[in-house]
């Protein structure tokens, strides 16, 4: 298990502020706002707080503070995710007028390959329409000579800008209170005091503490490793053993929940999920026979990858992501478990950005109407927690395992069959639908008496495969 | 620079949407542009031609009529399914999304008073040889 901090009750505690009456804190005309991290969350915030300030005709000035240059290569312009754009995201933003560049798509997924080792088989959307982006956060990973594709949180930062973000390329060193209002000095020595202080600070960086720091009852969210490394193949080899297809390994391996590789132009990204992910872990499950089958025979898999990280992933929610003008967003408050965190990074950034502008800035204000958003998508984690449960038992469980090829594999070969079993495991490794509706799929007397049958059927002796 | 589109690829002609036929989604146009047109007396009525980021089929998500006009591809182009059920259930805990639908409803009703004004104030004798042309339809 990951070792994760005893969490504190949700109770209000006394903020600097908390002298100050925040009973009419709200945004208006010259209004200042300043968003500490420009990736996904802060981007979707700032967008969102301008274009609905504009629609009301108010005049707000927002800064983003965001020392990292994303149309680098490598680290240096990396936000470290395995870069999934989930297919219920691709739409909503489409809906919002935000269109993904096909520069920045590096591929659309219209399909999974599941492999355990029982046996694979591919799982295809209905619609067998391109609706998942494979991206990357940065320019691409270390090694990559020119700018083949542009960088996801780029085109964010960019959508921001245009609607009048300013970007402020320092690094924050620390925030306090003035007067009730909170100031912002960075290590080049600007000092500026704003109306609001927004915090995207994912959980890779050590920004979440200058909010720990200011007393107002913020604690960060628990994490645990992950592991994602990049192997460059080339755009054929890609095409030709992965295609637009996501592969989702369930392996019986210890420690292992899921591993996906993900095809891009002429990368392969592997994200690995589990407990105490670490450096011994990842040789062992890359020498798998079931990993190994997925890339060309001739490549050493261990020397084989161009760019690698472990990274923290969001496990449980923070606590108090908000206090009078300060209010936090993303990961560093709230994510979905294990899946879809730019989908939280949208959800988040534009719920508190409608309060901001709407309702007002201060504790009470976010705690009426942004905190629900928050509560959401922390509830439905307890449903993932669950589905996560339920399939290590299945992973581990060779005749479970064989049930569930046996329905999907049924469901797979005619058009018209029923695709529960499909369906489920395409939304719970895509992040495309919320863990509740998933969970309440798997109740379906037809998927249970199917699975059940199925699972029983591969118990049978003399059953034939 | 490398490129992938999502959503699906129609080519020149292709129908994206019949007229009459029955829908649960919505499109919207990732690149190129469409066509929308409407059958009248056996003829192929022009309505309204739409480019990248335009959106069309939204009528079939606020009620459960036919589609109401045929739309084709002109030249290439990537289209993205919005299903019913995901946009509906969104905008049930975030009504603001349909800000932008109704943003373009408006609009489209809007062009559609300024072209009926424009039918009223004219000679009635000259209805028959007007180009029946409306810029506003979603189909």
């Amino acid at each position: 298990m990951p070792v994760l901090k005893e969490k504190r009750p949700l109770e209000h505690k006394l903020s600097p502020v908390a002298a100050h009456d925040s009973r009419n804190l709200k945004l208006g005309d010259g209004s200042q706002v300043a968003v500490i991290g420009g990736g996904p969350a802060g981007s979707f915030f700032s967008y969102f707080l301008l274009d609905m300030a504009a629609s009301i005709g108010m005049d707000v000035h927002v800064d983003i503070y965001e020392p990292q240059d994303f149309s680098r290569y490598g680290p240096a312009g990396c936000n470290h995710c395995g870069g999934i754009i989930s297919e219920s995201l691709v739409q909503i933003l489409a809906t919002e007028g935000i269109n993904i560049p096909p520069t920045v798509v590096q591929r659309g997924i219209d399909s999974y390959v599941l492999h355990m080792d029982v046996g694979s088989v591919k799982i295809e959307t209905p619609l067998r329409e391109n609706r998942i982006a494979a991206i990357h956060r940065g320019a691409g990973p270390l090694g990559t000579k020119e700018a083949e594709w542009s960088s996801f949180d780029r085109f964010l930062q960019q959508l921001s800008q245009d609607m009048g973000a300013q970007i402020i390329k320092d690094y924050v060193d620390s925030i306090s209170f003035d007067d009730g209002r909170p100031v912002v000095e960075t290590r080049q020595g600007l000092s500026k005091k704003y109306d609001l202080v927004v915090g995207s600070v994912g959980l890779n960086t050590s920004g979440a503490k200058l909010f720990e720091a200011l007393g107002t009852g913020y604690e960060s969210p628990m994490s645990t490793k992950t592991f994602i490394c990049e192997f460059h193949l080339g755009h054929d080899i890609v095409q030709k053993y992965f295609g637009n297809s996501m592969h989702v390994l369930l392996l019986n391996i210890p420690r292992l929940k899921f591993a996906a590789l993900i095809p891009k132009g002429s990368h392969v990204t592997l994200c690995l999920l589990g407990e105490k992910i670490d450096k011994k872990f990842v040789p062992d499950f890359l020498n798998s026979p079931y990993v190994r089958a997925c890339f060309p025979p001739d490549l050493d898999l261990s020397q084989g990858y161009c760019c690698q990280c472990f990274p923290e992933i969001y496990v449980e929610r923070s606590t108090k992501p908000f206090a009078d003008r300060v209010v936090l967003v993303g990961d560093c408050a709230v994510s979905r478990l294990y899946k879809d965190g730019i989908g939280a990074a949208y959800t988040t950034g534009k719920a508190a950005a409608s309060t901001a502008v709407l309702e007002g800035i201060s504790s009470e204000d976010f705690k009426r109407h942004y905190w629900p958003a928050c509560k959401d998508i922390n509830n439905d984690n307890t449903f993932g927690k669950v589905i996560f449960a339920i399939t290590r038992q299945i992973q581990k469980r060779r005749s479970a395992k064989r049930g569930v090829l046996r329905m999907v594999s049924k469901e797979q070969s005619k058009e018209k069959n029923s695709k529960r079993m499909s369906v489920v495991l395409w939304d719970t490794f895509t992040g495309s639908a919320p863990y509740r509706d998933i969970f309440l799929r798997t109740l379906h007397p037809s998927f249970l008496s199917n699975f059940i049958w199925g699972t029983v059927i591969e118990t049978w002796p003399f059953h034939k495969r | 620079m490398g490129k992938s589109a999502l959503g699906t690829l129609y080519n020149d002609g292709d129908a994206i949407v019949s007229e009459g036929e029955p829908g649960d989604s919505m499109y919207v146009i990732q690149s190129g542009t469409v066509v929308l047109h409407r059958h009248k007396e056996g003829k192929e009525v022009f309505l309204a031609e739409l480019g990248e980021r335009d959106f069309f089929g939204e009528m079939t998500i606020f009620e459960r009529e036919a589609r109401s006009a045929t739309v084709r591809a002109k030249g290439e182009v990537h289209v993205l399914t919005v299903d019913k059920k995901t946009l509906l259930s969104r905008i049930q805990k975030d009504p603001s999304l349909a800000f932008r639908l109704l943003e373009k409803m408006s609009s489209r009703i809007r062009k559609m008073d300024a072209h009926l004004t424009r039918i009223k104030g004219s000679d009635r004798r000259n209805w028959d040889t007007r180009p029946e042309t409306f810029d506003g339809f979603g189909s």
